[in-house]
């Protein structure tokens, strides 16, 4: 089967093993043109070692990998139209930064002249123009990521891809990063494909967020979708924080499910696919779409005591021992806090969902 | 923090125990040196400042036998050093960029071993080894045997070098279209270059030291300076050794300073 032409990669039913162990369970993913597409996941779920199938650096054990519509899974890395921006960066340490933005410029046959001058071009990009004739040892980290990503654009490849490229960048030159990233990305035209662990970098930066876990893509959505409707426990629960409920699923109609707590409290909240009447599940609620009260406001109240409240800096967290159920935290920013109310710990409070804040979710 | 000093400097005896461990090593060095510069034909008693013994070395009745044995010592030397360090460094590629192959332990043990092995069991089997092959005693026999025993002493410090190198640096070329052969040409080899040439110089000091073994496997007539200095020796001690030996010990430095500055040039710190 052809592949589409406007994709820029298209994965088929792709597997990785080495020896006994499956590292990919038959992934299958259409990242677009011109999208900022992030794989993410924990340590050993595999996006790596996907991204490296990309570059070529890992062969395909089993399927096919499609770069604008054509196979790539058995070139070797040479001659794939895509560039990579390594973890440590991989500098060559013994050229000048000039000479490395150059490199692949040089390999695909430009004149040494002509690879230079875009190489000059590509530094004034990332402002770098006055570090050309230095080595990279004489670079601060920050400037070395900068290099390494010129040095990838060069050759204007159809693809780039980026393996956790600021996780050695301390928090502040981190969060910059990320935005020049974006504008990059916007400027260029070029399809990214970012490997992050941080699921906060991939929610600030991406078009499209697939999530993986043990070999698997758990969901594949824009970081909206990921965040407010997480399909399963895995993706909720690596996806920013959430409280988690058991319930027992009485009747589902509409997206709509109605159900109860062990105690028989009931309760309402949007259902996902493939949950039926009977089905003993959890629900998860973001803290920041609940609030307390000293009397029940709504259908969806949970009776709890106040456990802690815990300042951070933009918003308060408070952890309530619900009486039917787990101990649950509710955060309220700083800036609602004339509309929502704090209680001292030891309160005997109610805690309120928003309406359609609670979300049924597979396991 | 305790107060505890761990500074070994002050522990009793250390610097007695230094100083001897000092003139043990390194007294008799001194002493062949400034003796080499005596003027007189004894070797014990000091009579004045001269080089005559170094003039005696170039031109006095043992100087033919001593150019022609330096000749052969050097030539040699270069050629096992070039021949062992590519050697090696193709051994070195394979085990350490080779990944896991079968039998890749008893590789690196192989290629290890003659370091363990006491010098005069390789030189007695080496001799065999060319008698067996009725291979004729003489320089080239010297030569191969050098570029043997040389491999491992070139090996050591080309793998130590190439495992510091992460492979994402040839991945990096690869990644920027270079071919394989490329990103070891243009990527990997200028990065081993203070490996290579550390081991080319162990190699090279190595072959020109060597005594053990160039006097199995030489032929007659065929010296090198350390089979040279020794049947000189047997006729009794003379300055003029003092002299040649002065000279070696100077090569030998020059050599190690320039390992020393190769290593630290290293253009990956």
């Amino acid at each position: 089967m052809p592949g589409n032409r406007t994709d820029a990669i298209d994965v088929r039913d792709a597997v990785k093993r080495y020896g006994d162990f499956t590292a990919l369970k038959r992934i299958s993913l259409t990242i677009k043109d011109n999208e900022f597409f992030t794989l993410l996941g924990p340590s050993g779920c595999g996006k790596t070692t996907l991204l490296r199938m990309i570059a070529g650096f890992e062969d395909v054990t089993e399927g096919e990998i499609l770069l604008y519509g054509d196979g790539i899974a058995k070139l070797p890395p040479h001659q794939r139209p895509v560039n990579t921006v390594f973890q440590n960066y991989a500098l060559f340490p013994h050229m000048t930064i000039l000479d490395n933005v150059a490199f692949g410029l040089e390999m695909r046959g430009k004149s040494k002249s002509a690879a230079r001058k875009r190489a000059g071009e590509m530094l004034e990009l990332v402002q770098l123009s006055q570090f050309a004739a230095r080595k990279p040892s004489q670079l601060s980290g920050g400037q070395q990521q900068r290099v390494a990503l010129a040095r990838a654009l060069a050759p204007q490849p159809k693809v780039l891809l980026l393996d956790e490229p600021l996780s050695a960048l301390d928090l502040k030159l981190r969060k910059a990063m990320q935005l020049e990233l974006k504008h990059l990305q916007r400027e260029t035209g070029i399809t990214f494909i970012f490997v992050t662990h941080d699921q906060e970098e991939a929610l600030t930066m991406s078009d499209r967020i697939a999530v993986m876990s043990a070999g698997e893509m758990q969901q594949l959505g824009t970081p909206t979708e990921i965040y407010e409707q997480p399909r399963n426990m895995f993706v909720a629960d690596f996806i920013g924080e959430t409280n988690l409920l058991e319930v027992s699923v009485d009747q589902v109609m509409n997206g709509r499910a109605t159900c109860h707590l062990g105690g028989g409290h009931a309760l309402t909240c949007n259902s996902v696919e493939g949950i039926g009447a009977g089905a003993k599940v959890h629900m998860s609620v973001r803290p920041e779409r609940l609030f307390m009260s000293d009397v029940p406001v709504e259908a969806e109240s949970l009776k709890g005591r106040v456990a802690e409240n815990i300042f951070v800096g933009t918003d308060i967290s408070t952890l309530v021992d619900l009486a039917e159920g787990p101990q649950f935290i509710v955060r309220t920013s700083n800036s609602d806090r004339g509309n929502k109310r704090i209680f001292e710990p030891g309160s005997e409070i109610f805690v309120n969902m928003e309406l359609g804040a609670g979300r049924l979710l597979m396991d | 923090m305790a107060h505890v000093n761990e500074n070994i400097k002050t522990y009793k005896g250390f610097r007695t125990i230094t100083l001897f461990c000092l003139v043990v090593l390194y007294a008799p060095l001194v002493i062949v040196t400034i003796y080499s510069f005596n003027a007189s034909q004894s070797i014990t008693n000091w009579e004045g400042l001269s080089l005559r013994w170094y003039a005696d070395v170039f031109t006095g009745p043992e100087s033919a036998k001593f150019k022609t044995a330096a000749f052969n010592s050097f030539t040699i030397a270069i050629m096992a050093a070039t021949a062992s360090t590519m050697i090696a460094t193709l051994a070195a590629t394979a085990m350490v960029r080779g990944g896991q192959f079968r039998l890749r332990t008893v590789s690196f043990g192989l290629i290890s071993l003659p370091l363990m092995v006491p010098e005069i069991v390789t030189a007695v089997a080496t001799l065999i080894f060319f008698n067996a092959i009725g291979f004729t005693r003489g320089y080239l026999t010297i030569l191969v045997a050098h570029i043997a025993f040389c491999i491992p002493f070139a090996y050591l410090p080309i793998s130590a070098r190439m495992q510091g190198i992460e492979d994402s640096f040839e991945q990096a070329a690869m990644d920027l279209y270079a071919t394989r052969r490329q990103a070891f040409t243009r990527i990997l080899m200028p990065l081993m270059a203070p490996g290579i040439i550390s081991g080319f110089l162990l190699a090279f000091i190595v072959s020109l030291d060597d005594f053990i073994i160039t006097n199995f496997v030489k032929g007659a007539g065929v010296e090198t300076l350390p089979t040279a200095i020794f049947g000189s020796v047997k006729q009794g001690i003379k300055p003029n050794i003092m002299a040649i030996s002065t000279m070696l010990l100077s090569v030998s430095i020059v050599m190690v300073t320039i390992s020393y500055f190769v290593s630290k040039s290293d253009s990956t710190k």
